[in-house]
This record gives structure tokens, C-alpha cells and sequence, in this order.
């Protein structure tokens, strides 16, 4: 049994299924992925041995799978967020797709080319220009400099040292480190580290940026100024991102899409709205049932066609709007939301709606 | 029997009754002694066919110097290396003694501070004070080639071996043994190969220093965050990028460290390789110990102690300060290192121009000397002639009662019930590959035929272990639950630690003349710090929370060492075990020297005499078997510890 209050209304429904449509265009596309750590890595594949769950198959074989035939699509210029349990595989999925970690099958396919069969000097190649990475840990270098560190990737792609050091303390700049580039890492909080971090993938004006988990060390309240930092980054340069995380609350903040993985494999693919709308099994429905859905779901979500009686002096608002931001409206408005997309009104919320999204129930027919 | 009977049950089963396995395990083998012991003792018989075959190898390999194995490899190695030391000292004797102090100041005081530089300075001038300057300088040219090799080896497998598993599991092993062997037991061999000199000498020393060189650099290597790794290989660093730009900077300390230690290493040979032609300190030291002059050995024992003294201070804090990444690393500003590097290099120039001009500064001038012989002789004449009644009864007593008694068991008991033992005991403590390779180990000894003076060495390491251990336990456990014990102990055991073995037994010899005894003294003052810091290290790791505990429950001191310390710390304990028999061991060898006899003596003579090589071959490999059997049997803790850790994830 699955819940799925507050049921998604027949508009969205309609855009649910379209969401299911493969999107014609997509940055990276990943088929099939596999990661097995041990010694059985190239015999399970194909075998009846692959059916068996990650435990059995340890006790089995001594073999352990990391990711297990995982498949997504991830769209130009969207932050795509990956979230799971420590230990659900997601560093290892984010480690294969530019083969940090060498995947034990299946094709991760970039900007038309497959990342698999690129020789050892290309991939160098794609990391040095199209990728860059942002770690847990921040994975800076104690023993340079913070502008150093942020030149780093340029350095080792051959930039000579003006050049590198300029575009470096202008990334300084873009996340709120001035004056700071003379230090070294351990004279930084950990959330200045961490933007040192952010610099240092920005610098090389990568295409991707891969973030693993990169506020999970950090105190709540600067995890939220950083949250806050990477969606202003990604208003200003645009990257596609892809975002790890262990924290549901992080996910549905930052993504466009959102991936919920368990155990290896991708349990749901979906906008927050979805995931908190319509949770695919009762793993998901589980993990996000103490979501406050007003604060997830869209208007688009829970508005219903417009009838006849409706009056039509309501404000409006288009569909992508979250609940809660229309609240405020509702309350003072005796008529209905209007549904506006492109100029044109698509459907209609009214106040009992918006209470029942709040309270996380039906609402009365 | 009995021991594969305890075996069969399940692990828990024999865990709750090792002790008492043991204790049978012994009721069995005394009531076995009692009924079969004078037979099958198997007595040393000098004149074996294995001994007269060895002989004859050794003829045979002098007489075949041109023979192309010679002609290819040993003979340039030796020749080549021997070159080299030949060149540094022709160097170092050229710049004189004020050239020498004056570089070794200047880099004390560039690298250090200027404390050291003064410090490091004065120590060479007082080795020059004791008479063995030109010694010293042939030592710290050897020492030099050596250590320099030795990194130059050491190191880049060391990388090599922190970035590919596979060649870490190749050289672990091998580390291993290099690490147990007493180094007394390669010379001989090493001198069938390379003959006697200052070549071989230096080849020596580097067997024993290039393991720590390999070892801390692997370790510094790995000790670098994957995560660091990772994120530079994810910009696109090539592999040699990732070497050059991040692993070896950040392992940078620990591979100095690696530097410093190969240095104490190499240090500790000083002696030991003058068996093979090494020349400087250590042949002043090893005359002087010959002839029992006591003081002549004790002036040449506190120049190798100043020399390690010198290296180890320019070293050890040359490796912290390079760090850069500490925070208030930059104290010292651009322009106050420019000024120090000025005045370091101006020092040194002016120090190297006056000892390669000024006769007074070349030749350390003879009239100036500061000898300890002279005091140090007559207060060993003091106390032979007045507290001869207290080093002689101690010595006497030990013998009588402990040493005689103990060698008399073990050379009547017959050689199988030893080795049985031997292997039971490993069975209890260390599992059944223990006690396969203590049994194959024992069997190897007798079947080299020096069985007998294996069990006068066995006598003698475990009389020394027991005191060691009973002396580190206690000082280890006191000092573990007192700060100022542990303040007093910590800086003794650092000193004893870094000052060469040879040391060790010039006060022994100074109290107890040349005899067993003394063997056994020296090696249980060698291996005491090791010991206790173990312990102490051991003792302090237990949780506070069940020594409250306890203490809350109303036990008094003495029971919650017996009851909650000392059990809990059993890991360090058997660690600090396995510790003391290997540097009882290695000690107690080189005590054969000094009256200590058994194994010992035999390798010494087989160096010294064409007509011993043979035993003195045999005794050498019997020493490493010995050593491999003691260290196998000990060896419990570390190998359940990683059991258990295999089973835990
Ligand atoms: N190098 C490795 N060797 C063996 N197993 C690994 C390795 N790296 C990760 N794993 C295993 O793969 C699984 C997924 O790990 P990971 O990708 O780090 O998960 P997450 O990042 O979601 O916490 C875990 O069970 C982990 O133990
Ligand atoms: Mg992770």
C-alpha cells in the first residue's frame, strides 16, 4: 500500500505521465549501470547469481554490489539529486560515471560519446574540461595555498601560472572568498573549505559539476547558507549538476529531479513533487511521509478543472508555484486560485484544497 | 594429542581455557622429561659433514673470485659501493674538522634553529675531544653512502609499494623478516659473497636500513586522504601528477621521518659491521671490548652516541618544520629566512675555508683531549675491588640458580620434546601455522647440527625475556597510571631507544666482566623501553569507563590493575612479549662477544676463523630459525587481532 495524499489531481496526472516520456534532449544518460566490488566483479552479470540481494550475494560469493543496473537521464542545465542511505551505492554511482571508479558494466553516454570506451588520455581530457567534482571532505591540498588549491585543475591541464592564479581569485571572488587566498586550508571553517572546494570545480568551467554529499560534514546552519550558495551558482553559471545527499529535506530543496536509491538500485525517478506526491513503493512513502507536503507539492498538483460557478477574481499563479507560498492569498481571498501558465488558465485552487494539502489529507469532494 | 584434542574444540571453548592448556601442555612435557631426558640431546660435534661441506663452499667461492657471478655482480656491487665510502670520507676528511662542524651547524641552525646548529656543533667538537675524530669521520662516510643508498632504494619502492596493493603484499613479507632477523646473522653469509671490507660493510648496514625507509614511505604514501587522491585524479592528473604534486607532499613528514629512521637504523650497525671490515667507531670499540678495556670502549660508545645524537637532531625536526601546512608555519618571515640562509651558508663557507687551509683546523690538534678511559677504567677497577661481593653475587646468584638450572633442562631434555613443546605452545597461543612453522623452525636447528649452543642461546633469551618483561609490566603499568612517571620514563626510554645496542654492553661489561650473565644483562636493558612503552601505551588505551567502574564498585588499586588493566591491555601485553624475544634475542647474540658464548660466539668465531665458517654459517642461519620459532610462538596477538577484525565486517 502506498500513500499518496494528497492525491495527485487529473492535471497532474496528465503531467505525470508525461514526465515518464524520455526527454528528447539529456546531458548525461546512463544505462544499465552496474558496480560490483570483489573478486566475482566480471562472473555475476548474466548469471542467476545477479537476482540475488546484496547480502546473499556477499555470503554467496564475497562480493559485494555497489550499484545494481541503475538507469537515468539527466537533462541539460538541471541539478539532478541522487539520494539514499549511507551505503545505498551513491558515491560509487557518482565515482562511474567518469570512471573514478571502473564500472563493472553498462554505458554512461555524454554529449554523444560513451564514456566507457574513451582511451585513458581522452578521459583525462573530459575531466580536465567537461567534469569536475566537489568531495565530502573537501579534498583540498594542506599544503597549498587557497588559491592555489583553486588553480589546481588548471594547473594540471597546463595553464601557465598568471593566467591560472587570475581565474582563480576571480572564483574566490564568486563565492564570498576575497581576501582569503593567501591561506591555507586549515586556517578555514569547515564551510569556507568547502567553498574553496566550489571554487576549485567551478575554475575549470566544467559543463558537469558532480557534487558528492558536499554539506554532509558541515553544521546545519552554514549546510543551509551553502545549499542556498549552490542554487545561486547555479542561476548565475547554469552547469548541470548532479547532487548526492543523504537528506531527503536537501533533495527536494535543490532538485529538478530526484533519485531515490537503495541498496544499489534507483527505487524512484521524479520532480520533489512526485517523490513526495507519489511515492513509488512504501520505501519512498516512508521516507517522505513526515514531509510537510505544502512545502513540496505545486499548485499544478492539487488544482482541479475549472467549473462554471467558479468565480474568477481570484489572484493567480502559475502552476509550478509551491503551496505554501500561496497560503497566504488563500487565506485573505474568498475565491479560488487561479491557474495561470503562459497567459492561459489552466485549472483552479480552492481554499478547502489547500487546507487538506496542509493537513496532508483528502480533501472533501 | 592433548594440544590438537584443544584445538579441535570451537574457539571460545579454548579461549576460556588457554591458560589452563598451558599448564598442562607443561605437566605433560616435565613428566616426559622425567622419563626420556639424556637421550636424543643431540651434543655439538664440530667436525659434521654439513660443516666440513660449508667449509669447503667457502674455499671453493674464494677460489673462484673470477668465476662470472663474481665478475658481474658481487665484485662491482662491493667495489662500487666501497668507492663510494672511499670518496665521501676522502671528502670529509678533506674539509676538516672545523669544515665539518661548521656544515652540520649551519644546517642546524637553517633547517632546526639556531639552538641546534650550536648544539650539533659543540657535540662534533666534543667527539673530537675524545680522540676518534678521524674514526668518526670513517663512520659518518659509511654512514653517509649507506644511508643515501638506502633511500635511494628504499623510497621510490616505498612509493610504489603505497600505490599498488599487489607490490605491497609482495614486500610485506619480506619486510617482515628482514625486521626479525638479528642482523649478527647475515654477515656471514654476506661475507661469502662479498668478502671482508668497507664495501661489505655498507651493503650490511643497508639491509638493515632500507626496511623502515620502505616501510614508512609506503605508510605516508597510504596515509594520504583517498579522498584528496580522488579529487585531483577527478581534474584530470596523470598518475605521475597525483605522485608528484599531491602523495608526496602530503606524505612529506612521514617520509621524513622514514629519512630519520633509516639514519638510527643505519647507526645501529656501527658496530656490528666493524665484524666485517667496516673500520672507524666501531673497530675502536670492538678492539677496546676485546681487550676488556672498558674505558677505551666506553670513549668510542659516547662518540657513536653523539653522532646519532647530531643526524637524529637535524633530521627528526627537519622533517616537522618542512611541513608547511601547519598553522604558524609561516613564523618565521621571507626575510628572517633569507637572513638565517645567508648566515648558515657565510658559516659554513668561512668553517670549510679555514679546515681545508689551516693545519689547526684540518687535524683535530692532539692536545686538547677529553677521555672518559682513564676515570671510567679506575672506577671499574673501584668497583671490582669493592662491590665485587654485589655484581658478583647478583651474577652468581642468576647463574646458579636460574641460568645453570634452566640450561641444564633444556640441553638434557632430547631435542623433540623441546620442539614439541615449542610447537604446542604455539598451537595454544598463536594457531596451527604458528606451530607448524615453530615445529619445521625447531626440527631445521638440529637438523643444522647446533642444537646445543641453540638451547644455551634459548637459556639465556628466556631468562633475559622473563626480567625484561617483568621490569617493562611493572614500570610500563606504574607509568600508565602516572603522569609524572610516564614525564620521567617517557625521555629515558626516547634516549635508550635512538642510542646504538653496542652500547648497551659496555656497562654490563663494566659491572660483570665478560660472561653470560652480561649477555643477558645488556639485552634485557635493550629491551626494556620497548617493552614498557607498549605496555604503557597498552594500559593507558583502557577505557576509562570500566576502570570507574570498578574503582566504584570498591576495588582497590592493586585489583583494578590485576583485574581490569592488565587483562584488558592483554593485546599489548602479548605485542610487548613478542617485542621483548626478539631484542633479548638479537642482544643476547651479539653478547656471544663478550663471554656470552652459544650461538654468538659461534658467528663470531666463523668471521674470524676459515676453519669455524662452516658452524659459524650454521649458527647465523640457527639464529634466524631461533628467532623465526621464538617470534611465531609470541606472535598470538597480532594474528587474532586481524581474525577477528575479518570477522567483525
Ligand atoms: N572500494 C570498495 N571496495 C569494496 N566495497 C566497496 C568499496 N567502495 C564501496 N564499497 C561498498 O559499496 C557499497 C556502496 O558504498 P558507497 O557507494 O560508498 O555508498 P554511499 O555513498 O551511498 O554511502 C557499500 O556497501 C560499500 O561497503
Ligand atoms: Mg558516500
Amino acid at each position: 500500500m502506498t500513500s499518496t495524499f494528497p492525491a495527485p489531481g487529473p492535471f497532474a496526472q496528465a503531467r505525470l505521465a508525461e514526465a515518464q516520456q524520455p526527454s528528447a534532449e539529456t546531458a548525461i544518460s546512463v544505462k544499465g549501470l552496474w558496480k560490483i566490488f570483489g573478486p566475482g566483479e566480471h562472473k555475476i552479470i548474466g548469471t542467476p547469481l545477479a537476482d540475488l540481494t546484496r547480502d546473499e550475494l556477499r555470503l554467496a560469493t564475497g562480493s559485494n554490489v555497489a550499484v545494481r543496473d541503475v538507469s537515468f537521464d539527466v537533462r541539460p542545465g538541471e541539478v539532478f539529486v541522487v539520494m539514499g542511505l549511507s551505503g545505498s551505492g551513491k558515491s560509487t554511482l557518482i565515482r562511474c560515471l567518469t570512471r573514478l571508479i571502473e564500472p563493472t558494466a553498462g554505458e554512461v553516454m555524454f554529449d554523444g560519446e560513451e564514456i566507457g570506451k574513451a582511451s585513458q588520455a581522452r578521459l583525462r581530457d573530459l575531466r580536465r574540461h567537461r567534469f569536475s567534482m566537489v568531495f565530502q571532505h573537501f579534498g583540498l591540498l594542506p599544503h597549498r595555498r587557497v588559491i592555489d588549491n583553486v588553480a589546481f585543475g588548471l594547473e594540471v591541464r597546463g595553464e601557465p601560472k598568471k593566467a591560472r592564479r587570475d581565474k582563480a581569485a576571480q572564483m574566490l571572488a564568486l563565492v564570498g572568498l576575497e581576501g582569503q587566498e593567501m591561506r591555507y586550508p586549515d586556517q578555514l571553517s569547515g564551510g569556507m573549505q568547502q567553498r574553496v572546494g566550489l571554487a576549485r570545480a567551478l575554475a575549470v568551467d566544467p559543463d558537469v559539476m558532480l557534487f558528492d554529499e558536499p554539506f554532509s560534514a558541515l553544521d546545519p546552519l552554514i549546510r543551509r547558507d551553502m545549499q542556498n550558495e549552490v542554487l545561486r551558482l547555479h542561476n548565475e553559471v547554469g552547469k548541470t549538476m548532479i547532487f548526492i545527499t543523504h537528506d531527503l529535506a536537501e533533495a527536494l530543496k535543490l532538485g529538478d529531479h530526484v533519485a531515490i536509491m537503495r541498496a544499489g538500485q534507483i527505487v524512484q525517478i521524479g520532480r520533489p513533487e512526485e517523490i513526495v506526491g507519489a511515492p513509488a513503493d512504501d520505501y519512498v512513502a516512508d521516507f517522505v511521509q513526515d514531509v510537510p507536503k505544502s512545502y513540496v507539492l505545486t499548485l499544478g498538483w492539487i488544482m482541479r478543472e475549472v467549473r462554471p460557478e467558479d468565480p474568477l477574481d481570484g489572484p493567480a499563479y502559475p502552476s509550478t508555484t509551491i503551496i505554501r507560498e500561496a497560503v497566504r492569498d488563500v487565506a485573505c481571498s474568498d475565491s479560488p486560485i487561479r491557474i495561470v501558465d503562459d497567459g492561459k488558465l489552466v485549472g483552479v485552487v480552492d481554499r478547502s484544497m489547500v487546507l487538506a494539502a496542509i493537513a496532508g489529507t483528502e480533501p472533501e469532494a | 594429542m592433548t594440544a590438537a584434542a584443544l584445538a579441535a574444540r570451537p574457539r571460545a571453548a579454548l579461549r576460556l581455557s588457554k591458560t589452563r592448556s598451558i599448564l598442562l601442555l607443561s605437566a605433560v612435557a616435565v613428566l616426559l622429561y622425567v622419563l626420556a631426558n639424556g637421550h636424543l640431546t643431540l651434543p655439538l660435534d664440530t667436525q659434521t659433514p654439513l660443516f666440513t661441506a660449508l667449509n669447503s663452499f667457502r674455499d671453493w667461492m674464494i677460489a673462484n673470485r673470477t668465476a662470472w657471478f663474481f665478475v658481474f655482480f658481487f665484485t662491482p656491487v662491493r667495489e662500487g659501493t666501497a668507492g663510494l665510502v672511499d670518496f665521501v670520507t676522502g671528502w670529509l676528511t678533506t674539509l676538516g674538522w672545523v669544515g665539518i662542524a661548521a656544515i652540520a651547524g649551519a644546517l642546524g641552525l637553517v633547517f632546526v634553529t639556531w639552538r641546534t646548529g650550536v648544539a650539533v656543533a659543540v657535540a662534533l667538537v666534543l667527539v673530537g675531544l675524545l680522540g676518534v675524530w678521524d674514526a668518526t669521520m670513517v663512520t659518518l662516510g659509511q654512514m653517509i653512502v649507506a644511508v643515501a643508498l638506502s633511500l635511494v632504494i628504499g623510497i621510490p619502492i616505498g612509493i610504489w609499494a603505497g600505490r599498488s596493493d599487489r607490490v605491497q603484499h609482495v614486500v610485506t613479507p619480506l619486510l617482515d623478516l628482514m625486521q626479525i632477523m638479528p642482523t649478527y646473522a647475515y654477515l656471514v653469509p654476506l661475507v661469502l659473497l662479498f668478502f671482508i671490507g668497507n664495501g661489505t660493510a655498507t651493503i650490511a648496514t643497508m639491509i638493515y636500513a632500507i626496511p623502515p625507509a620502505i616501510r614508512l614511505t609506503a605508510l605516508g604514501i597510504r596515509g594520504v586522504s583517498a579522498e584528496t587522491v580522488e579529487a585531483a585524479s577527478s581534474l584530470g592528473s596523470t598518475g605521475w601528477q597525483v605522485l608528484r604534486k599531491v602523495q608526496i607532499p602530503m606524505a612529506r613528514s612521514t617520509i621524513g621521518l622514514a629519512v630519520n629512521q633509516t639514519i638510527m637504523m643505519a647507526l645501529s650497525m656501527v658496530v656490528i659491521t666493524a665484524f666485517v671490515g667496516a673500520g672507524g667507531l666501531g673497530e675502536v670499540l670492538l678492539k677496546a671490548l676485546e681487550i676488556q678495556d672498558v674505558g677505551g670502549s666506553f670513549d668510542a660508545g659516547v662518540a657513536i652516541v653523539l653522532l646519532a645524537m647530531v643526524l637524529d637532531r637535524l633530521t627528526a625536526s627537519a622533517s616537522q618544520t618542512s611541513d608547511r601546512s601547519r598553522p604558524g608555519a609561516d613564523r618565521v618571515s621571507v626575510a628572517d629566512r633569507r637572513r638565517l640562509q645567508a648566515a648558515g651558508i657565510t658559516i659554513a663557507i668561512v668553517g670549510i675555508g679555514l679546515g681545508v687551509t689551516q693545519s689547526w683546523a684540518h687535524v683535530f690538534p692532539s692536545d686538547f683531549s677529553l677521555s672518559f678511559a682513564d676515570p671510567v677504567n679506575a672506577l671499574v677497577s673501584w668497583l671490582e675491588a669493592n662491590a665485587v661481593w654485589l655484581t658478583s653475587g647478583l651474577k652468581d646468584v642468576a647463574s646458579s640458580w636460574l641460568l645453570d638450572p634452566l640450561q641444564q633442562v633444556l640441553t638434557s631434555a632430547p631435542f623433540w620434546l623441546v620442539i614439541g613443546y615449542a610447537a604446542a605452545l604455539a598451537l595454544v597461543v598463536s594457531g596451527r601455522r604458528a606451530a607448524a612453522v615453530a615445529a619445521i623452525a625447531g626440527l631445521a636447528i638440529a637438523a643444522l647440527g647446533v642444537w646445543r649452543p641453540a638451547m644455551e642461546t634459548l637459556t639465556q633469551v628466556l631468562f633475559g625475556v622473563v626480567i625484561a618483561m617483568v621490569v617493562g609490566v611493572a614500570v610500563g603499568t606504574w607509568a600508565a597510571r602516572s603522569g609524572l612517571v610516564s614525564q620521567i620514563v617517557r625521555p629515558i626510554n626516547d634516549a635508550l631507544q635512538t642510542m646504538p645496542a653496542f652500547v648497551y654492553l659496555i656497562p654490563a661489561l663494566a659491572l660483570f666482566g665478560p660472561t653470560r650473565f652480561t649477555a643477558v644483562v645488556a639485552a634485557v636493558i635493550y629491551a626494556i623501553p620497548a617493552v614498557t612503552r607498549l605496555v604503557e601505551d597498552g594500559v593507558r588505551g583502557v577505557s576509562v569507563t570500566a576502570i570507574e567502574s570498578a574503582t566504584s564498585s570498591g576495588s582497590t588499586a592493586f585489583q583494578v590493575i590485576r583485574k581490569v588493566q592488565l587483562p584488558m591491555a592483554r593485546r599489548s601485553l602479548l605485542a610487548g612479549l613478542n617485542q621483548g624475544v626478539v631484542l633479548v634475542l638479537a642482544m643476547v647474540v651479539v653478547g656471544g662477544l663478550v663471554g656470552g658464548q652459544a650461538l654468538g660466539y659461534r658467528v663470531v668465531q666463523g668471521l674470524a676463523q676459515a676453519s669455524d665458517f662452516g658452524i659459524g654459517l650454521s649458527a647465523a642461519l640457527a639464529i634466524v630459525l631461533l628467532g623465526v620459532m621464538l617470534d611465531r610462538i609470541t606472535q598470538g596477538a597480532g594474528a587474532r587481532r586481524e581474525v577477528k577484525r575479518i570477522e567483525d565486517e
